[in-house]
């Protein structure tokens, strides 16, 4: 790290496009890093920064107001001096000029560019998509609306079994509402999770009374007078809904990224330090796709990530390097089963478990070629995060000592 | 709502109105108290809102939930008899005047 990086005289200043979780990171960390010249923060949504994992958690559950969401208070923008611009959309970037315009014709010229421009919901490919009552849910606007729906919803299908669908899922049973979950594939969290997480996720649900219908492909939506009333799937049967939550994932915004020729691919491509190809221009959050040192792409959508590559973009910007490397961590709330993840378990060929999953109150530990690769943690944060020293350390944990309760994991970290 | 004191592990002190509901994190966090990370947002998955209560009124608190409890085994920084998680402590006017001290580090 080098000392306090002074504005140069003609210092454009520095433009973060996109103000969620990633963005605000980016301007803090810019601030902690000495820079003393212009920050401008730019967001499409009304609202300053918020905590985005809530809305499909407490905010749902009407258990948290929506003034508890800010992640930070006005006055902290104004004491670190970051200029932030909500309600505003870019509409381009001109990379040799430097400067990006906005959508009213106004342009900002800047020293170095941070893209944190997210991700869009994806839409389903069917008729009767655009039926009142059919709702994706990434921005507390959408979350407003689906909270909104369900106070007046009776019967409630959720399309896709992934994290926000179970989320939402629980939410409406919660509420009391009959609550049917459509998932294409086989499973739920066929894209995230191992079938074993899956298959407790699904007898979670089930036992909470929501009808959980895998294999279940949706063909179509029916609606009347402009609002939906049922949901078609591929064997014949009419999922009968006056709210259809539709989670099947989302994706990467990378059009600014793209209309101005940066390398994208399922996002903006950056390396471990949020680069782009262009060294005035980092990314970092959800739009992003991490080359890794392996040669393959690595796209994650976390709090963790946001945050890590902001930190490491604000670094990146002024010169340095600050590679983010540490294991990916993420979780999920349902009901009152907290699940903890980190690591990535799509290569592992062994599992072992250590505690019981019937007492909802276990972790799944994932091994590859006898090195841990990442913890599933039910009700057990303790495993979860012992677990992230061990995988950031690369401790060597064998499976016996996985599964055994009475060896202190804890020991492998000291 | 709640006076609330916040004091850094350098000895820096903010005082902060937090509204009767809100958790001691978010009251920290929305205000910009830099010893308060906070990372998950409040869903006590991170241990990244350690802090030091008020010894006088630690006892008056809600006991911290299991998950709680487990979580503060894991903190950064060292767990003390008054430790808790800022994310899981909700104002009210009871907590008026607590001081509440940050540790060295959060992660």
């Amino acid at each position: 790290m080098g000392g306090p990086a002074q504005a140069e005289p003609t210092d454009a200043g520095m433009v973060i496009v996109g103000a969620g979780q990633g963005g605000l990171q980016v301007a803090e960390s810019l601030r902690a890093e000495g820079y003393d010249g212009p920050v401008t923060l730019i967001g499409e949504e009304a609202s300053a920064p918020y905590h985005r994992p809530p809305l499909s958690k407490a905010i749902l559950a009407g258990t948290m107001e929506e003034a508890q969401l800010a992640i930070r208070g006005a006055e902290v923008f104004e004491r670190q001096r970051i200029a932030l611009l909500t309600g505003t959309r870019v509409a381009a970037i001109d990379r040799s000029a430097r400067h990006v315009r906005l959508e009213d014709g106004r342009r900002l010229d800047y020293r170095g560019l941070a893209l944190a421009t997210g991700a869009r919901v994806r839409r389903l490919p069917i008729t009767g998509d655009g039926l009142d009552g059919v709702l994706g849910l990434r921005s507390l606007d959408d979350a407003r609306r689906i909270r909104a729906a369900l106070d007046r919803a009776a019967r409630v299908v959720v399309i896709g079994g992934g994290y926000i669908g179970l989320e939402v899922a629980a939410a409406a049973r919660k509420r009391g509402l009959e609550v049917t979950i459509l998932e294409a594939a086989d499973r739920l969290l066929a894209r995230s999770a191992t079938p074993f997480l899956a298959g407790f996720y699904a007898d979670l649900h089930r036992g909470q009374g929501v009808m959980v219908e895998l294999g279940a492909k949706v063909i179509g939506l029916d609606g009347q007078g402009g609002r939906v009333t049922a949901v078609r799937t591929a064997d014949g049967r009419s999922h009968p809904a006056d709210l259809v939550v539709v989670g099947v994932g989302i994706v990467p915004d990378t059009a600014l990224a793209e209309g101005c020729g940066l390398a994208c691919d399922g996002g903006v491509l950056v390396d471990d330090c949020a680069r782009t190809d262009d060294p005035s221009i980092v990314a970092v959050g959800d739009c992003t796709a991490r080359r890794t040192g392996m040669g393959t792409l690595l796209r994650l959508e976390s709090v963790q990530n946001a945050v890590e590559q902001g930190k490491s973009a604000a670094a990146a910007l002024l010169g340095r390097e600050r590679p983010f490397t540490a294991a990916p961590w993420f979780w999920s709330d349902q009901y009152d089963v907290k699940l903890q993840i980190v690591g990535l378990s799509a290569d592992r060929d062994r599992m072992v478990l250590r505690g019981a999953p019937e007492d909802r109150r276990f972790s799944a530990f994932y091994f590859r070629e006898g090195a841990l690769v990442a913890i599933d943690s039910v009700n057990r944060p303790a495993d979860h995060m012992v677990g992230r020293k061990l995988l950031d350390r690369k401790a060597a944990l064998t499976p016996d000592q996985a599964a055994d309760e009475t060896f202190p994991l804890a020991s492998l970290t000291r | 709502m709640a006076k609330v004191t916040f004091i850094e592990h350098d000895g820096l002190e903010q005082v902060v109105d937090i509204p009767t509901g809100w958790t001691l994190m978010q009251g920290a966090v929305q205000s910009g108290v830099a010893g308060i990370e906070g990372e998950c947002g409040g869903s006590c998955a991170c241990a990244t809102c350690h802090c030091y209560v008020d010894e006088a009124l630690v006892d008056s608190l809600p006991p911290p939930s299991e998950t709680e409890e487990e979580m503060l085994g894991c903190t950064a920084s060292e767990r003390r008899s008054n430790s808790r998680l800022s994310c899981q402590i909700r104002v009210s006017d009871a907590l008026d005047g607590i001081v509440v001290r940050l540790p060295e580090t959060q992660s």
